[in-house]
């Protein structure tokens, strides 16, 4: 029963319109390091769906995606090294000879089947994070309590990643630039337009199933909690099953998302797990438009590629700018630049620069009831 | 005769040393509608969350359909059929009217049905039905938020009504409602008494006097005195707890 206002459809076609045109116009137009990097930032746009079904929607601020996110990327980075390790001395990836590894430990050989790890880069990081979001949410743990656990979870994992040299590789991650796949190098030029092409098409599929979530009444009951979980418990949902799903869908969304950004950065390593990457993730969604699905895929694009423009040119200033940038869409633009456009933002903006004049008063009063303009 | 639909056996609630209810006794048959009226602090709140599953009594039991509620969880007891109406009112203030409704009329209330299935004829049949009730057709499509203060009031009535509850339990429905909004909203309670259980809190004199039903006094925690309220105006033991001594009894 969600209701659409035809200026929002209007505004969301128009949006549409301009990624499709530009996601097919970008392997011929632009050289292959820059669709590289549109290709990792499309992955990126992933995991901020993700970020958005649980903070913009469902109001639970998580500051650990990047668990989730980097558990997608060694699955992936496992797989390639496997696929490729015939090569090496025990049939085993190369960095296990440093340690004295001379056994694939047990937990990876399922990651030899192509099918295993394909469903395990979002299974895998779902069930983590179902089981991690019950424990919590069973005990009614939310707000700053829920943010703090969350980036809690995200340091133990990041220790335990970094000190793991025998498992997988510690501090150095995983490579996956000189894996072979379908007898081709994976940093390879052809390979990496494959990348490209396969998030282009991820992004827009998990756009649809997040829309598809949060269109109707299960998306409704979401931003219930989000308004007044009490009041959902007392109509008779129990919100510990619903947000137990979202966050275990957000997991998901964040495996698949660091898979993506695995294979086309060509390294997956427990940076994935750093405190800054995981806010930076909220920041996307935060000032493309939380609660907007594509909102979050336009912060996550148009952030990265700018810091990656600005890294270039300035490339301390950065910081400053994301810091900046934050601030200001905190204090002037709440809901996101997306937010902002559909409530009429712009032409507030042209009222106060006086291009356009106000009504005199509310436009329901201007207008008769056979729907002429007073005079 | 039936047995009653909500018994309150001896509740007591102690936060902490202090006695929020103390042997508290309430019996509430099929149908009925009753007050419940009491001075500030006397535990009139306290009281709905013990039955709706948010406090749990340090001692008595509360049975609803032969049923003891004791130690099950909120929306468990509200699946069961007990709808609670808050003090302030409580909607969902960025859904619409109408998708407000849907929240409160969709069965089965799992995550797994809401995402498969569309809402039944029947039940958008309801939404609008419950909407004429309340007045609020013309603004269906309205977030509730941009509501006024009364019509958010009947919108929760309304999302109570929806969960097709045994029980209604409504806390101070007229706070802050002018007076024809309060006599509509006593109307309203009165015709859903009957094919429901009504009970309500209120300070409000004149609205009590309207529902023209049993009204419980509650004071310090226990039920002080039941009965008609005029029987009830007249009882020397509430003047003096709750309608307050008058200035030439003080002097």
């Amino acid at each position: 029963m969600s209701i659409f206002s035809t200026k929002k459809s209007w505004i969301n076609l128009t949006i549409w319109v301009l990624i499709i045109a530009f996601i097919i116009a970008a392997p011929s137009l632009l050289p292959v390091f820059r669709l590289n990097l549109l290709g990792r930032y499309l992955s990126l746009a992933i995991v901020a769906l993700g970020v958005d079904l649980i903070w913009g929607f469902t109001g639970m601020l998580s500051l650990g995606q990047g668990i989730f996110f980097a558990l997608g990327g060694y699955c992936a980075a496992m797989f390639l090294q496997l696929n490729t390790a015939g090569e090496f001395p025990n049939g085993i990836p190369e960095f296990f000879g440093l340690y004295g590894v001379e056994k694939l430990p047990f937990f990876w050989e399922p990651f030899k089947s192509s099918i295993f790890t394909l469903i395990s880069i979002w299974l895998l990081p779902a069930i983590i994070a179902g089981l991690l979001g019950y424990l919590v949410f069973r005990n009614r743990i939310k707000g700053v309590y829920f943010s703090i656990l969350t980036q809690a979870a995200l340091l133990v994992f990041f220790n335990f990643f970094n000190g793991q040299q025998k498992l997988i590789n510690g501090t150095n991650g995983l490579k996956t630039d000189v894996t072979q796949l379908f007898g081709q190098m994976v940093g390879s030029e052809i390979m990496q337009r494959w990348f490209f092409w396969i998030s282009a098409i991820l992004v827009i599929l998990a756009w649809f199933f997040a829309r598809w979530i949060v269109r109707d009444r299960f998306g409704n009951v979401l931003i219930g909690i989000r308004d007044d979980e009490a009041r959902v418990r007392f109509t008779g949902y129990n919100p510990v099953i619903f947000k137990t799903i979202i966050f275990s869908i957000a997991g998901g969304l964040a495996g698949i998302s660091g898979a993506l950004y695995t294979v086309q950065s060509g390294i997956v390593s427990p940076q994935f797990m750093t405190v800054p990457f995981s806010i930076e993730m909220v920041i996307w969604v935060a000032v493309g438009g939380r609660g907007t699905l594509l909102g979050a895929i336009l912060g996550a694009v148009l952030i990265n590629y700018a810091k990656s423009l600005v890294s270039e040119a300035l490339p301390a200033s950065w910081m400053f700018i994301q810091g900046g940038l934050f601030i200001l869409v905190v204090t002037a633009l709440p809901e996101g630049v997306l937010g902002w456009i559909r409530k009429d933002g712009l032409k507030k903006l042209l009222f106060l620069i006086g291009i356009n004049k106000k009504l005199e008063t509310y436009p329901s009063l201007e207008v008769n009831e056979q729907g002429e303009v007073k005079s | 005769m039936t047995s009653p639909l909500l018994e309150l056996k001896q509740i007591s609630v102690s936060f902490e040393g202090f006695l929020a209810l103390r042997d508290l006794n309430l019996v509430l048959n099929q149908g009925d509608l009753r007050a419940v009226i009491g001075p500030n602090g006397a535990g009139k709140t306290t009281f709905l969350d013990v039955i709706t599953g948010k406090v749990l009594p340090t001692k008595g039991d509360v049975i609803f359909k032969e049923k003891s509620l004791l130690g099950q969880k909120e929306f468990r007891i509200a699946r069961k059929g007990i709808g609670r109406k808050f003090q302030s009112p409580r909607i969902f203030e960025n859904l619409s009217v109408q998708e407000n409704l849907a929240l409160s009329v969709s069965r089965p209330k799992t995550p797994f049905s809401l995402l498969i299935n569309s809402l039944k004829v029947k039940h958008l049949d309801q939404i609008q039905h419950l909407m004429s009730i309340v007045n609020l057709q013309s603004k269906a499509n309205i977030s509730a938020g941009a509501l006024s203060h009364g019509q958010k009031q009947w919108l929760e009535i309304a999302m109570l009504v929806g969960q097709d509850p045994d029980l209604l339990l409504v806390d101070e429905p007229v706070a802050g409602l002018t007076d024809e909004e309060t006599d509509l909203t006593a109307d309203l309670l009165k015709s859903l008494a009957g094919d429901h259980t009504v009970l309500v809190i209120d300070h409000d004199m004149e609205f009590i006097r309207r529902l023209d039903c049993p009204v419980s006094v509650l004071h310090q925690g226990h039920v002080l005195k039941e009965g008609s309220m005029s029987d009830i105006q007249k009882d020397p033991l509430v003047i003096e707890v709750y309608l307050g001594k008058t200035d030439e009894e003080e002097q």
